[in-house]
C-alpha cells in the first residue's frame, strides 16, 4: 500500500510527511518526525501521556490517524517554551516538584495548557475534572494540581 | 494494526456508495476513539475506513426553541457542551456528554459515534432515549428516520444496513417544566465504562407536581440500551412522590436483564438500577422545577 | 520555598532538579525515544495459554514476510544452566531467569514469551507474529495460591521440590519454599492472653502501573560487543543478567540507562534486553522493542496475590503478648515471591515478645512476580493492621494509643532476629496523635476515620561516585543511580553541602556501566541514602586532595622562610593543619595563609594536575522506615463506593535532603496504596486469561478520585548516615490498604478481609 503525503502544521511550522493510513499521529510524531516529547503509555486513550492539541482541542494522539491531520494545527510539548524561557506551566511544574519520573509530564502540561486557555481561573475541582484523563503513578497528583493552580495565577497576572 | 484504505468522503452520496460497495469491510470514521482502538487490538478487520468529517451534514449543530436540536453524527462531545445555549437547554444530555471517556476523548468522540458503536453500556444512549431523540439515516435507499431506542439491536450491532450510516440526531426542544438527568455508576469518578447507566426525563404539569410525561432508559443491563415503558407509566398522571418514584425504580429493575462480568455482578447491577432510577428522577424533578443540578 | 536550616546551607532547601528543563520540554530521552541508524522494530510472540507444552514452532512464514529481518526462539539462546548466579545485590537462578525471558519447552502463563521478530516497522513485526505457527499441548492451569498448595494440584515444574524450613526436600510441589521465623514462645503467649483474635485475609494481584512501558534497544556489534539502551532501575543488573543469559562476559556488555518513566521495582529484572540482543545479532542491525500495555499486564512482574492468616493475643492492659501469621504468596510462574520480606515486616512496628511467622512461596500459572515498592509488606500490613484495629476496639482503646502502647523502639527485636537501632516509629505515632487531622471532627453518616502503621527495612547495597573538579570551581558528579524521582538533585545537594559550594555548582550525571563503577539498583529506598553517602565520601576525597596540595604548597613556603633553622620542624604544615569551612581553606598554624575552593580549582594544573574525588559505599547503618497514616472516608451505602475525604501520611524520613521529593515519594506511595485498597486487581477468567489488561479496567486512581495528600516529615536522624538520611521511597505504600479498611469499618460497621475493597465487595458486605 503506498504511503500518503500529508501536509500539516506542527508547533507553527509547515511540516509534511509520508505515512501509512494505519499510523497514528503519535507514531508519526515519535518515529518519523523525531518529536519524542509526546509519550506512549497505553495506546488506547486511557492514560493521556500522548496528549497534544489538534486545532487547539486537547486530544490523545494515539487515537488520531496521522492522515486525519492534513491541513490542521498540531501543538506538542516541544512548542511550548521559547528559546530563552520556559512556559509558566513548565516553570511551576519544576518549582512544585510536580514531576518525579517525568513520563506523564508533557501530557499533563499540554492538558493543563488547554484547560487554562478555556478557563483561566479554574477551581481545584475543575482542574481535577479536566485532568482525569491523564494518569500519573509517581506523584499522587497533589503537586501537579498545585502547580497548575499556581501557573493559572501567574498567567492571569501577566 | 492491519493495513486499510482511507478515504475522506466529501458528500453524503459519496460516503453511501463507498460503504455500500464494501459492506462489512468498510466502516465510518468520525472521532475514532472506538474504531481505532478496535483496529489496533484486532477486534475488527476492515479494508476501508470512510472518514465522514468533511461532510457538512454530519457536522451540523443547531438548536432553536421550536425545532429543537439537530446534532450531526460526527460532532464531537466538546463542541456540544461548549455551546452555551445548547448546554443550558439540555443539561440532561450534558450529564452524559461531559463524562464520555475523559477530556481528551471528548475532544474527538462524537455522540453519533457513541450510538453507532452500540455498546450496551454507552453513556449517551439512555439519555438520548429519555429525550426522545430520532436517528436520521442515509443509505442507498435514501433517507429514513427511526426513534433512537430502536437503533441498537444487540451488543455492538444496530439497524444500519449495507451502505447506511447515521447522519444526525434530532431532539425535540424541551417544553416547559421538562427535566432530565443521566447518572451512571462507575468504581472511579471518571474514565470507566458504566456498570449501570440510567437516563430519566419527565415533564410536570402546571401544578408542578403531576407528571404528564416520563421516559426512563437503562444502560449496561441488557444486550441493548433499554427504554422501560412500565417505569415511565408508573409516574404518569399522578403527583410525583417517593412512592411513585419507588414504583418506577422497581419497574426499571424488573425490566433489567443484567449479566455478571468483570465490571459487576448481575445482582449488583439490578440493585444499582433501582438506586440510579431514583436518583435520576430526583434530579429530573429538580430541573423540571427550575433548579440547577450540577453534572458531576 | 524552604529556607536552609541553621545547620545546613543546602540540605533542606528545595532547588529545581538539574534535569528539570529537559523533562518539562520533552527533550529528555527515555528508552522508548531511542533512535539508531538502521534500527529495526521488534515484537514478541506470547503464549495464549496459561499452561502448555510447546510441541513445535514453525517460523518459516514469518521469516518470509517482506520487511522481516530476523525471527528468534529459545533455539537462538544458549541453554541456561540450573545454577545460582550472584549478580551483585541478588542471587538468581539463571535457568529460571532465562526461561522467563524466553520459554523453552513449556509456557507457564498467558503472555509467556516464546519467539520474537525484528522488522522494518512495528506493524510488519506484528503481522509477522501472526505467521508464526505454534503447536501447543494445553495443560491444566492452577490460578490461585490455595489451589496450588493442594496435594492434587497440577505441577508447574518437573524438578521443583519444597525447601522446608531451610532444608531441600524431594517432595515435588508448587510450594517452592516454606520458611518460618520464631521469637519467644507463642503458645505460652496465647495462653497468657486475655483476648485472642484470628482472621483470614485475601489480596489480589496488583501491578506497579508505571506509565512508561518496558523497552530495550540493542546493538550487537560486528566485533561481538553488545550495547544496550533501556529504561531500567539498574544498568548493572541489566548488564549482569543479560550477560548470564547470553553466556557473555560482562566486559562485552555495555548498558546505557535512559531516563525511566517509573519502575517501583518492576524494572529491575530483564525481560526484553536479551531478546533485543539476539534479534540484533541475527539481523545485524540495532533492534528496539517496546511492550504494549497488554504485555505489561500479562508478561512483566506484578505483585503477589495472597492469602494471609493472622492471630494476635493481648492482655487487658493493651500489651500484645503473642502474634502468629501465615503468609501464602503467589510467586507466579517461577519461585521468588517477596513472602520473606512480608514475614519480616508484618509485626515489625510492634514490640511483641512471642511471635511465629510462616511464609509460603507458591508457584501458579501467572506472570512471575517482581518487586512492587516495599514488596510483600503491603499485603501483610493489611492483615496485621486490621487485626490490631479490631483488638484496640475490643479493648476500648484508641487505635493510635494501641500503637503507642506497643510500638517498637531502639533495642526491640524483629521476628527475623535483628534488633532495631535508633528508629522513629514512636515519633510517627505521636505526630499522628497530635495532628490536627486526628483531632478534627468527622461529621456525617457513612463516614469513618482509619489509621494504620507500616515498616520497611530499606537497604544499603553498593554505589560508586566520582567527582571531577572544574577549573572554575564547579564540579561534575558522576553516579550510577538512574533518576526516577529527583535523586540527581538529592545526591548533588549532599555533595554541595560537603564541598561547601552552591548546589548550582554541582552538575550531576547518571552514567552507565562504561562510565561509573558498580552501582546497585535505584530501589530499596537506597538511592538518596547510599549514593548520597558515596557522594559525601567522594566530596571528602576532593577536599582531602585539596588539603594535601595546600599543605605541600604552604609547607614549601614555610620551608623557604625557615630554611636551615631549628624551628623548621615545629612549623611544618601537614594536611591536618589545613581547615576548611564555607568555601575557604585556612592554615591552622598561620591564618594569613588561606585559599578559596575556587582558587585551588583554578590552579589545579599548577598544583599537581586534575582533581578527581572518588568513593564507593556499602553502608551498613540503614535506618528502617516507619509510617503512620490517617484517612477519612465516606461510603455510599447504596452503591458501596468509597470516597477518600482526607489523607495524612506521617513518616520518619531521618533527614529530608530535598523536602519536596521526600513529600513526593510519600504522596505517590500513599496513592498507589489507595488504588490497591479500592479498585486495583487482576481479574482472571477460568482459563487463566487476565480479563482487564488495560488502564480502562485496571483502575488506578485519577486526579478526580483523590484529595490533596498531606504529609508530615518526622525527622529522627539516622546515625548510620552522615546527614541522617533514612530511605523514604517504599514504606508509604505499606499502611494505606489497612488504613482505608479500618476507615471503612468505622463508616459501615463491616470489617474488610479482602483487597481490593471494590464497590461490589463492599455492597455484598453491607447486605450480609
Amino acid at each position: 500500500m503506498p504511503k500518503v503525503h500529508v501536509q500539516t502544521r506542527i508547533n507553527g511550522e509547515e511540516i509534511d510527511f509520508l505515512c501509512e493510513t494505519r499510523q497514528s499521529l503519535l507514531e508519526i510524531l515519535r518515529d518519523e518526525l523525531g518529536l519524542t516529547g509526546t509519550k506512549e503509555g497505553c495506546s488506547n486513550g486511557n492514560c493521556g501521556a500522548c496528549s497534544v492539541l489538534l486545532d487547539g482541542v486537547l486530544v490523545d494522539s494515539c487515537l488520531v490517524l496521522a492522515v486525519e491531520t492534513a491541513g490542521k494545527d498540531v501543538s506538542t510539548i516541544e512548542g511550548l517554551a521559547t528559546p530563552s524561557q520556559l512556559h509558566p506551566l513548565q516553570q511551576k511544574f519544576l518549582e512544585h516538584a510536580a514531576l518525579q519520573c517525568g513520563i506523564c509530564t508533557p501530557g499533563f502540561i499540554m492538558a493543563a495548557k488547554a484547560l487554562l486557555a478555556k478557563n483561566p481561573k479554574p477551581t481545584e475541582h475543575e482542574v481535577r475534572y479536566w485532568l482525569a484523563g491523564n494518569l500519573c503513578r509517581c506523584t499522587g497528583y497533589d503537586k501537579i494540581i498545585r502547580a497548575v493552580l499556581d501557573a493559572a495565577a501567574v498567567m492571569e497576572k501577566a | 494494526m492491519q493495513a486499510f484504505d482511507y478515504i475522506a468522503a466529501q458528500t453524503l452520496d459519496e460516503a453511501v456508495s463507498l460503504l455500500a460497495a464494501k459492506g462489512d469491510q468498510a466502516r465510518v470514521l468520525a472521532g475514532g476513539t472506538d474504531l481505532i482502538v478496535q483496529l489496533r487490538e484486532g477486534r475488527r478487520r476492515l479494508e476501508l475506513v470512510v472518514d465522514v468529517k468533511k461532510i457538512p451534514d454530519v457536522n451540523v449543530l443547531s438548536y432553536d426553541t421550536r425545532n429543537g436540536l439537530t446534532l450531526g453524527a460526527a460532532v464531537p462531545c466538546h463542541r456540544v457542551y461548549g455551546d452555551v445555549t445548547i448546554a443550558r437547554a439540555y443539561p440532561g444530555l450534558m450529564d452524559a456528554f461531559t463524562l464520555v471517556g475523559g477530556t481528551q476523548i471528548q475532544g474527538r468522540a462524537s455522540v453519533g459515534g457513541n450510538l453507532c458503536n452500540s455498546s450496551p453500556a454507552a453513556d449517551t444512549i439512555p439519555t438520548l432515549i429519555a429525550h426522545q431523540a430520532t436517528c436520521v439515516i442515509a443509505g442507498p435507499g435514501g433517507r429514513r428516520e427511526l426513534p433512537v431506542e430502536q437503533f441498537c439491536t444487540a451488543p455492538g450491532r444496530n439497524v444500519l444496513g449495507n451502505g447506511e450510516f447515521l447522519v444526525a440526531l434530532r431532539l425535540p426542544a424541551p417544553g416547559p417544566r421538562f427535566g432530565a438527568r443521566y447518572l451512571r455508576f462507575i468504581p472511579r469518578n471518571e474514565m470507566d465504562i458504566a456498570v449501570v447507566g440510567v437516563g430519566s426525563a419527565l415533564t410536570l404539569g402546571d401544578d408542578g407536581a403531576t407528571v404528564t410525561a416520563a421516559r426512563i432508559a437503562l444502560g449496561a443491563v441488557a444486550p441493548t440500551p433499554l427504554l422501560v415503558n412500565e417505569a415511565g407509566a408508573a409516574l404518569v398522571g399522578k403527583p410525583i412522590s417517593d412512592a411513585t418514584i419507588a414504583q418506577a425504580a422497581a419497574a426499571a429493575q424488573a425490566a433489567a436483564r443484567p449479566i455478571s462480568d468483570m465490571r459487576g455482578t448481575a445482582d449488583q447491577r439490578r440493585h444499582l438500577v433501582g438506586v440510579l432510577t431514583r436518583r435520576t428522577l430526583q434530579g429530573a424533578i429538580a430541573r423540571a422545577r427550575g433548579e440547577t443540578v450540577s453534572h458531576a | 520555598m524552604a529556607e536552609a536550616t541553621a545547620e545546613y546551607k543546602v540540605i533542606g532547601t528545595r532547588p529545581i532538579r538539574p534535569d528539570g528543563a529537559d523533562k518539562v520540554t520533552g527533550r529528555a530521552i527515555y528508552g522508548g525515544d531511542m533512535r539508531l541508524t538502521g534500527m529495526l522494530h521488534g515484537k514478541v510472540l506470547r503464549s495464549p495459554h496459561a499452561h502448555a507444552r510447546i510441541k513445535s514452532i514453525n517460523t518459516a512464514k514469518a521469516e518470509a514476510l517482506p520487511g522481516v529481518k530476523a525471527v528468534v526462539t529459545a533455539q537462538d539462546f544458549p541453554v541456561a544452566e540450573d545454577r545460582i548466579a550472584n549478580l551483585g545485590e541478588m542471587a538468581v537462578n539463571v535457568k529460571l531467569l532465562s526461561n522467563n525471558v524466553i520459554a523453552v519447552d513449556k509456557v507457564l502463563y498467558k503472555g509467556h514469551a516464546l519467539a520474537a521478530v525484528a522488522a522494518t516497522s512495528s506493524h510488519i513485526a506484528e503481522e509477522a507474529l501472526g505467521l508464526i505457527e505454534v503447536e501447543y499441548e494445553v495443560l491444566p492451569a492452577v490460578l490461585n495460591v490455595l489451589d496450588a498448595m493442594k496435594e492434587e494440584a497440577p505441577l508447574l515444574h518437573e524438578h521443583l521440590t519444597t525447601t522446608e524450613l531451610g532444608q531441600k526436600t524431594d517432595k515435588r510441589s508448587n510450594i517452592a519454599n516454606h520458611m518460618r521465623f520464631t521469637l519467644g514462645d507463642p503458645a505460652q503467649g496465647f495462653r497468657d492472653a486475655d483476648i485472642v483474635i484470628e482472621r483470614d485475609f485475601d489480596t489480589a494481584t496488583v501491578h506497579q502501573g508505571y506509565i512508561e512501558p518496558h523497552n530495550a534497544t540493542a546493538l550487537w556489534n560486528e566485533d561481538g560487543h553488545l550495547y544496550l539502551w533501556t529504561s531500567t532501575q539498574g544498568a548493572f543488573v541489566v548488564q549482569r543478567q543479560t550477560a548470564e543469559i547470553l553466556g557473555l562476559s560482562v566486559s562485552k556488555v555495555s548498558v546505557t540507562p535512559c531516563e525511566i518513566g517509573g519502575g517501583f521495582g518492576g524494572k529491575i529484572a530483564v525481560y526484553l534486553e536479551p531478546v533485543a540482543a539476539v534479534l540484533s545479532r541475527k539481523s545485524g542491525r540495532p533492534v528496539k522493542l517496546i511492550m504494549s500495555r497488554i504485555e505489561e499486564f500479562e508478561a512483566t512482574g506484578p505483585t503477589p496475590a495472597s492469602h494471609i492468616k493472622v492471630k494476635m493475643g493481648v492482655k487487658k492492659d493493651g500489651q500484645i503478648v503473642a502474634a502468629e501469621a501465615s503468609l501464602m504468596y503467589e510467586a507466579g510462574a517461577f519461585p521468588g515471591s517477596p513472602v520473606g520480606a512480608g514475614c519480616m515486616c508484618i509485626f515489625s512496628p510492634y514490640a511483641i515478645p512471642n511471635m511465629q511467622v510462616d511464609g509460603y512461596d507458591v508457584v501458579v500459572n501467572k506472570p512471575k512476580t517482581a518487586a512492587y515498592r516495599a514488596p510483600g509488606a503491603t499485603n501483610a500490613a493489611f492483615a496485621s493492621e486490621t487485626v490490631i484495629d479490631e483488638l484496640a476496639e475490643k479493648l476500648g482503646l484508641d487505635p493510635l494509643d494501641m500503637r503507642r502502647l506497643n510500638g517498637a523502639k531502639e533495642g526491640d527485636r524483629r521476628v527475623d532476629g535483628p534488633t532495631f537501632p535508633r528508629i522513629g516509629y514512636m515519633e510517627t505515632v505521636h505526630a499522628a496523635l497530635e495532628h490536627e487531622h486526628y483531632a478534627s471532627p468527622l461529621h456525617g453518616p457513612n463516614r469513618g476515620r482509619g489509621v494504620a502503621s507500616g515498616f520497611w527495612f530499606n537497604v544499603g547495597f553498593q554505589s560508586t561516585v566520582v567527582i571531577n573538579v572544574n577549573a572554575d570551581g564547579t564540579v561534575s558528579l558522576v553516579e550510577g543511580s538512574t533518576d526516577i524521582g529527583g535523586t540527581r538533585a538529592s545526591i548533588a545537594m549532599q555533595a554541595a553541602e560537603t564541598l561547601g559550594i552552591p548546589y548550582e555548582d554541582v552538575r550531576p550525571t547518571v552514567a552507565g556501566t562504561d562510565g561509573i563503577g558498580f552501582t546497585d539498583v535505584t530501589g530499596g529506598s537506597r538511592t538518596t541514602f547510599a549514593t548520597g553517602y558515596a557522594a559525601h565520601e567522594a566530596s571528602l576525597d576532593v577536599l582531602r586532595q585539596m588539603k594535601e596540595r595546600l599543605a605541600r604548597r604552604w609547607d614549601s613556603e614555610v620551608e623557604k622562610e625557615f630554611e636551615g633553622q631549628a624551628e623548621r620542624a615545629s612549623v611544618q604544615i601537614t594536611p591536618d593543619d589545613v581547615l576548611y569551612a564555607s568555601g575557604v581553606f585556612k592554615c591552622a598554624k598561620d591564618p594569613s595563609k588561606t585559599m578559596t575552593f575556587k582558587d585551588v580549582s583554578a590552579q589545579m594544573a599548577r598544583m599537581g594536575g586534575p582533581i578527581t574525588g572518588r568513593a564507593t559505599s556499602q553502608p551498613r547503618g540503614i535506618g528502617g522506615a516507619f509510617a503512620t497514616h490517617i484517612v477519612d472516608v465516606e461510603v455510599d451505602p447504596e452503591t458501596g463506593k468509597v470516597a477518600i475525604l482526607r489523607y495524612t501520611a506521617i513518616q520518619d524520613v531521618g533527614r529530608a535532603i530535598h523536602p519536596s521529593y521526600a513529600e513526593g515519594q510519600i504522596q505517590g506511595g500513599a496513592v498507589q496504596g489507595i488504588g490497591w485498597a479500592l479498585n486495583e486487581e487482576y481479574v482472571y477468567n477460568t482459563t487463566g486469561n487476565m480479563a482487564n489488561t488495560s488502564f480502562l479496567d485496571y483502575r488506578m486512581p485519577t486526579t478526580l478520585d483523590l484529595p490533596m495528600i498531606d504529609t508530615v516529615l518526622v525527622e529522627v536522624p539516622n546515625p548510620g548516615h552522615p546527614y541522617g538520611v533514612r530511605g523514604v521511597g517504599e514504606v508509604p505504600i505499606v499502611p494505606p490498604v489497612a488504613a482505608v479498611a479500618n476507615a471503612i469499618y468505622r463508616a459501615t460497621g463491616k470489617r474488610m478481609t479482602q483487597a481490593p475493597m471494590s464497590p461490589g465487595y463492599i455492597l455484598s458486605k453491607l447486605n450480609e
